[in-house]
């Protein structure tokens, strides 16, 4: 069955900052497949602008394969993505939809920012580089404004001192806070983040975890999350959608999904996590 | 055997000519064998079928076929329908061809072990195709390929006598030619040494920077 729910913000959330509530990202029957393997099967789902979505489900049900889908790292087979109301991989020529030039997925796509699971830092520039190398060439920001702008965000995820560090002379949790300023630094509208911390050792997920919640409530980035780490997902998500063979299985508010879900299948898979 | 240096100090004028050839055979050679690979090996990674075949299929043939052979082709034949150049230009295009191919499997080695993950976050800044190249894959690559890389300018250097065959007198050429002339044999020994003390320091440069770089 394919949810297609268009994620209304809870109205307790309220620490959150008002958003507008307009569609910011929506898959249209996205199937995707590995040869034979029907890793999206259908997908029809939508994310509201400053909303904070949060995917669960069993590994290889299709997670991962819709954020890097949504990063152009991924081509789907069928359907259509939507972000902030332009095709993602498609244009309109005389009111077909064909697959889009280079140029105009370049542009669509500087409204997402991604971090990854192993941080894929630029080892071979200093953290402040990291930072600025695509605001400065992608964005045309002058390198003084950039380095402002890095400096601010360093500020931000706690790593000021650490400026001009070479990555690998930081702890992979420090590493993770740089790619969350590094992907920031675009000001994207929409932050995914593929299982952020589950490459770190459990003493340093904390401090990842409490700069994303701190994003999360000072900002009105929109943020489209897989975690395993259920408590912050029950923190910070306006929605939570379960997944399930590449389908939403359910999705609703943190509380309905944690707390009383539909499905023998969500409470299995939570009752393993939790 | 009879050392006569009255003999090395007449072939010293030869032996100087013979030495700039030479070394202006591994310097701009090394410096066309560097550049052409990168480009064989970017070519190689290309998305265009038309790019790629046709270069893949280059650089085979050209690693599987003598640098003799080529060298001929290029003096010869190629005079036939194209530029004709002097011995001399020749062999370095020769060899800088020639040592192209095997430069660009180093590259190719190089790029291939940079992790994927560097370009999935170079796309998800959407940084340009150039950007991403020269900014973040090449300046991890490097690291890889330059004890490789120094390597085959040591080749090189040992290879470069073969352009004599088509006129142009390094110093292994110069050295023959004069003991053919005297009946002696100092010079050839004397070229040996000169081998000797080009590619010792050569090496010995190449293992300091593969220490700078490799950490
Ligand atoms: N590059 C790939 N090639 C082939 N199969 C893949 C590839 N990436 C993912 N898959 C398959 O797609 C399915 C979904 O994977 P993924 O999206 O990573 O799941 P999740 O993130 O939910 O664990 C899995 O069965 C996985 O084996
Ligand atoms: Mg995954």
């Amino acid at each position: 069955m394919s949810a297609d729910t268009p994620l209304q913000k809870e109205p307790e959330s309220s620490q959150n900052p008002p958003v507008d509530g307009s569609e910011l990202i929506r898959f249209d029957k996205v199937t995707k497949r590995f040869g034979s393997n029907v890793v999206l099967d259908n997908l029809d789902f939508s994310v509201d602008s400053g909303k904070h979505v949060t995917l669960i489900g069993p590994s290889g049900s299709g997670k991962t394969t819709i954020l890097r889908l949504l990063m152009t790292l991924l081509k789907a087979d069928e359907g259509t993505i939507k972000v902030n109301g332009d095709y993602l991989t498609h244009e309109e020529k005389n009111g077909k939809l064909v697959p889009a030039g280079e140029k105009h997925i370049r542009e669509v796509r500087k409204n997402i920012g991604m971090v990854f699971q192993q941080f894929n830092l630029f080892p071979n520039m200093k953290v402040l580089r990291n930072l600025t190398e695509a605001p400065v060439t992608v964005l045309g920001m002058s390198k003084e404004a950039a380095e402002e702008r890095a400096r601010d965000l360093l500020e931000l995820v706690g790593l000021t001192e650490h400026i001009d560090k070479y990555p690998t002379q930081l702890s992979g949790g420090q590493q993770q806070r740089v790619a969350i300023a590094r992907a920031l630094a675009m000001r994207p509208k929409v932050l995914l983040l593929d299982e952020v911390t589950s490459a770190l050792d459990p003493e340093l997920v904390a401090g990842v975890l409490d700069v994303l919640r701190d994003i999360a409530r000072t900002t009105d980035i929109t943020m489209l999350c897989v975690t395993h780490e259920m408590n912050f997902a029950r923190d910070i998500s306006d929605a939570v959608l379960m997944f399930d063979k590449g389908r939403v299985l359910e999705s609703g508010p943190p509380e309905k999904i944690f707390g009383d879900p539909e499905h023998d299948r969500t409470r299995e898979f939570l009752s393993a996590v939790l | 055997m009879n050392w006569d240096w009255q003999v090395v100090d007449d072939f010293m004028p030869r032996f100087w000519d013979g030495v700039l050839v030479t070394l202006q055979a591994l310097a701009i050679g090394t410096l066309i064998a560097f550049a052409l690979g990168l480009v064989w090996a970017m070519a190689q990674r290309s998305t265009l079928v038309w790019v790629r075949w046709p270069v893949i299929a280059f650089t085979e043939f050209i690693r599987n076929t003598p640098l003799l052979v080529q060298l001929f082709f290029l003096f010869y034949v190629v005079p036939n329908f194209g530029p004709s150049m002097s011995p001399l230009t020749t062999g370095i295009i020769g060899l800088g061809l020639h040592y192209s191919t095997y430069t660009a499997e180093v590259y190719r080695a190089g790029i291939d072990g940079v992790p994927a993950g560097q370009w999935e976050a170079a796309t998800a800044l959407s940084l340009s195709k150039g950007r991403t190249w020269r900014a973040v894959i090449l300046p991890q690559a490097i690291r890889r390929v330059v004890p490789p890389l120094g390597n085959y300018v040591v080749a090189m250097l040992k290879d470069s006598p073969m352009i004599a065959t088509i006129g142009a007198f390094d110093m292994l050429g110069e050295a023959q030619a004069f003991s053919n002339e005297t009946f002696t044999t100092e010079a050839i020994t004397v070229v040996g040494v000169a081998f000797i003390v080009i590619a010792y320091p050569a090496s010995l440069l190449i293992r300091a920077l593969e220490r700078r770089l490799v950490r």
